[in-house]
């Protein structure tokens, strides 16, 4: 596993919301991120059809626009969201999972900007894009216990 | 299939008449698993997270997952319009936006919907979600849904 693809996994492992949907890394590189969330009874939206509920796959793409700032900083920093759109392209297919896919393609001082898709058997037919944009916090002074956590204390 | 639609059909009109969703909502498994409640107040109709630990993202703050606080919006924003037009029929979300105005904290959330407007064929709402007082909203939402 390479050094981003760690740094990718710790973050992803500290969020507990994450981790009751089973979300994992995929692949991380210093283009971009990919996430799997597997498909479960629980994140049905409509039990009507049994397609996914729209906020799973939110969560799905805020974490991964929000974790693919690490395939592009050189250090951890604390990057909320400042927005995030989704467009629904068509409706996933229920039974199977949902891959997402992201990455920043703007780095200012004070905000990054990211974009990404989310698709399932193919990524040429994505089942949503997203553009997100995350506020630049700094690296965290004081209280370092989740850079620590994400950077494995290399810093 | 026809089965689970008409046992939505059923749980919607009985919300309907007796003003109680909890059946209804119990039957969508996402609502369920993050918490979701309807509250009346008088004629208007309020979206409640209570607070859980499933939800939380950020553990140091600690902080609810921006993901969870969009998901409860788009649910709420989707029985709103049910409601709304009296429909058991589930929108069907086109696209979705959303701004965060304010950390999500370990505490209660609220939120409220706007229908802007009702087509036919689509959908605009307006959703509003706070946690200590309305005036200072932790984010602001707006979606588009596909009706019937």
């Amino acid at each position: 596993m390479s050094e981003i693809e760690k740094r990718c996994q710790n973050f992803l492992s500290v969020l507990r919301h994450c981790q009751l949907l089973g979300m994992s890394v995929e692949h991380a590189d210093e283009k971009g991120l990919v996430l799997r969330l597997p498909y479960s009874e629980a994140i049905i939206g409509n039990p009507v059809t049994g397609v996914v509920h729209g906020g799973a796959i939110t969560t799905l793409m805020d974490t991964c626009c929000g974790i693919s700032t690490v395939c592009f900083l050189p250090e951890f920093e604390i990057c909320p969201t400042l927005d995030l759109r989704i467009d629904y392209m068509h409706p996933a297919e229920p039974g199977k999972d949902i891959f997402g896919f992201a990455e920043c393609y703007r780095l200012s001082p004070t905000v990054i900007f990211t974009r990404g898709i989310a698709y399932q058997d193919d990524r040429n037919e994505p089942i949503a894009h997203v553009v997100g944009t995350f506020m630049r916090m700094g690296k965290p002074a004081s209280d370092g216990t989740l850079a620590r956590s994400i950077d494995g204390g290399a810093v | 299939m026809t089965e689970r639609s008409t046992d939505i059909e059923q749980l919607m009109r009985q919300g309907h008449d007796t003003g109680d969703y909890a059946p209804l909502i119990e039957a969508i498994p996402y609502a369920r698993m993050i918490g979701l409640e309807l509250k009346h107040l008088g004629e208007e109709v309020i979206f409640h997270l209570p607070i859980s630990k499933d939800n939380i993202g950020n553990p140091v703050l600690p902080a609810l997952h921006g993901g969870v606080i969009a998901g409860f919006m788009e649910q709420s924003a989707m029985l709103h319009l049910m409601i709304a037009m009296n429909s058991s029929a589930f929108p069907k979300i086109i696209d979705f936006s959303i701004d965060y105005l304010r950390a999500g904290l370990f505490k209660d959330t609220y939120a409220t919907c706007q229908v802007w407007r009702q087509g036919r064929r689509v959908g605009n709402v307006a959703i509003t979600a706070w946690q200590t007082r309305s005036s200072e909203p932790i984010a602001t939402a707006r979606a588009h849904f596909k009706l019937g």
